[in-house]
């Protein structure tokens, strides 16, 4: 299937934010290590904003980013987010709480525990309508996240934010699911003939695994299987690099099989 | 949309394991809740499955056992569903068929007895915890598939209790590029110390059994539940059969509050006029809406001015979860099936154990069973962060 990119996000460690990623994407910067702090996020009245947790900032910095390149007003958007760990740290509170003498579990980190949260705040800070789903995916969530936004950005014939992200968890959890660094990712995926779209993504799904080294990308000391998210890397380089005339088809892990992803 | 055929589908909470058991327990208003001592925690009335905890899991993997892929397995072994799949496997190949499915709260049981059994000394958490496997929320998909020998893309769909609902709208979106041929769509959500604790420390928990719709309803019951569908193109395999059809859904946010319903209920309204045009369909030609109908005072009355918005007072509308209590990501394609049984055997389910309909609701809230021919059903469920999902069903 064919979309189109009309904004693209990314943050992770010494990437903030696209204007600054992208010319070290394609190697005409140098990658300089520096912590993954994005903006706080705008949108969000700032009771709200106290509430959302770390992850739920991640997100919606890479979705404003998005946004604000494609020049859509965000209410208007379909959401996919996709993230393997949800938010850590809240989850890590809660099972730690459970375990406590009557096990109470405090009230807004419940409602902020469920994997749809960070597409919650988002709706609730552009008073927004519009879908948004929660993908699950370990791993995988990237790869698995892109199918799905591209499908339903082809089937709504409309436009789909992607936004993948996901951060190292706390607490004794954190030991048995590692994520070493924060990274997150956002695509504002178009249907093909949008005017105003950059690159196209030539998108089919194959059979037969891939492991993440076959993806090949590596950038300073972010691994790519550092952090579901980062799995992007390649695709995220290749949009970066649009434009220069570098053409090679990109990999992605897309559990039980892999993505192939044509950059034009 | 071009509807999309449910050729099999199987169904287990506390009304019942399977289809049988749980339309027998529907025509005869036989609720499955019962006071709540779930993991020592005693909070109002729970809607457990019975067997769960003693069932074993099959299929090759080990490591999949917990108590949400158990409640899985039981669906999946049940209503000849894993025959039927077989079946549609055999025609289409394995990689063919994508397994979509949506779960709030996976495996964490397996998470939180892990934390209840850490290392005193160092924390550290017990080596047999098996946390991609069973506490995260691709546990379910993974091993659904590797039990019904499928190779197609996989999803977990996870947007509170709407999970199950919303997974039939990406299932649908994979069918139609072509992706795959025919799509094993549904969901589980089990019991756990968290929803428990976590529901009653938002006063959600009602101290008797749920009483959607009533005037003096006081929450919810939490229950858990499991079920499954083969969703599949028409005319694409011969022989397969027709047990119900896909019309139409509609998705939209709140865009209001994490936890609470949009009192002006502008997202409901949005799924529910989308899930009509999708379908089709005009007001009018829905016999019956199956209520989100959690039983809190909130979401109950937002969904009455929703309903009423929508339909007037035309339609008869009800929940079942006085029959299973609310079983959060899983309602979603629970109660698919519930409306599906109801095209099938010709009646219409009541809320169960209404005395008095909340007097301020203007829908026509359905509180007996009635005999009727249902030939399309809308289904509606709503979760926290403002998710909403309505779909609509037609008979075969």
């Amino acid at each position: 299937m064919r979309v189109a990119v009309r904004g693209v996000s990314v943050w992770g460690p010494g990437l903030s934010g696209w204007a600054q990623a992208a010319p070290v994407l394609r190697g005409e910067a140098p990658w300089v290590a520096a912590p993954v702090q994005p903006p706080p996020p705008a949108s969000l009245p700032a009771n709200e904003r106290r509430r959302a947790g770390a992850v739920t900032r991640l997100a919606l910095a890479l979705a404003e980013d998005a946004c604000t390149q494609a020049g859509f007003a965000p209410a208007e958007v379909r959401g996919v987010f996709a993230s393997s760990n949800g938010d850590g740290a809240v989850l890590d509170d809660i099972l730690r709480a459970l375990t406590t003498p009557g096990g109470d579990v405090s009230p807004t980190r419940f409602h902020n525990s469920v994997h749809n949260t960070a597409a919650g705040y988002w709706t609730i800070g552009h008073a927004s309508l519009a879908p948004a789903v929660a993908l699950g995916c370990f791993d995988w969530s990237f790869g698995q996240g892109l199918l799905k936004a591209a499908a339903e950005c082809v089937v709504e014939d409309a436009p789909v934010l992607l936004v993948a992200y996901d951060l190292p968890i706390p607490g004794p959890i954190g030991t048995a699911r590692v994520t070493r660094d924060a990274f997150g990712c956002a695509l504002m995926l178009v249907p093909c003939g949008t005017p105003g779209a950059g690159a196209m993504l030539d998108l089919s799904y194959k059979t037969g695994p891939i492991g993440p080294a076959e993806a090949g990308e590596q950038l300073g000391s972010i691994l790519i299987d550092n952090n579901p998210a980062a799995s992007s890397l390649p695709l995220m380089a290749a949009i970066a690099r649009h434009g220069t005339g570098a053409r090679s088809p990109v990999r992605i892990p897309c559990l039980p099989g892999h993505l192939t992803i044509e950059v034009t | 949309m071009k509807p999309l055929l449910i050729t099999s589908g199987t169904v287990v909470s506390a009304a019942g394991r399977g289809l049988a058991e749980t339309a027998d327990a529907l025509r005869a208003r036989r609720s499955g809740l019962a006071p709540c001592d779930f993991a020592g925690i005693a909070v109002g009335f729970a809607g457990v499955v019975r067997g769960v905890q003693a069932h074993r899991i099959g299929g090759s993997d080990p490591r999949f056992d917990c108590r949400n892929n158990r409640l899985a397995d039981m669906a999946l072994t049940t209503d000849g569903f894993d025959e039927a799949v077989a079946q549609a496997r055999a025609f289409y190949g394995p990689e063919r068929i994508a397994v979509v499915l949506g779960t709030s709260t996976s495996g964490i049981l397996s998470a939180e007895d892990a934390y209840a059994r850490a290392d005193p000394a160092t924390g550290a958490l017990p080596p047999s915890f098996d946390q991609a496997r069973t506490h995260d929320l691709f546990s379910l998909p993974r091993f659904v598939a590797a039990r019904l020998a499928l190779d197609g893309p996989l999803l977990s769909v996870s947007n509170a209790c709407a999970s199950s609902s919303r997974a039939f709208v990406d299932a649908r979106h994979w069918l139609e590029t072509g992706l795959c041929d025919a799509v094993v769509v549904g969901g589980a959500d089990s019991l756990c110390r968290m929803t428990l604790r976590g529901f009653d420390s938002l006063g959600l928990v009602a101290p008797d059994r749920a009483r959607p719709c009533d005037a003096g309803r006081r929450g919810i019951s939490v229950g858990e539940g499991a079920g499954f569908m083969l969703l599949e193109r028409e005319g694409a395999r011969p022989g397969a059969r027709t047990m119900a059809r896909w019309l139409g859904y509609g998705v939209s946010s709140d865009g209001h509050h994490m936890s609470t319903p949009d009192p002006e209920a502008r997202g409901a309204i949005r799924a529910m006029l989308e899930a009509l045009r999708h379908a089709g369909l005009d007001p009018s030609e829905i016999d019956y809406v199956n209520l989100h109908g959690t039983g809190t005072i909130a979401n109950d009355a937002m969904e009455d001015l929703a309903v009423h918005a929508v339909f007037g007072d035309a339609v008869p509308c009800a929940s079942t979860k006085g029959w299973t209590g609310h079983t959060l990501g899983a309602s979603g394609i629970v109660e698919a099936l519930f409306s599906v049984l109801m095209m099938r055997d010709g009646f219409l389910a009541g809320c169960l154990g209404v005395e008095i309909v909340d007097p301020m609701f203007r829908s026509h809230v359905l509180t007996g069973n009635r005999a009727a021919t249902p030939r399309a059903i809308m289904s509606n469920a709503f979760g926290f962060g403002g998710t909403n999902c309505s779909l609509v069903f037609g008979a075969a």
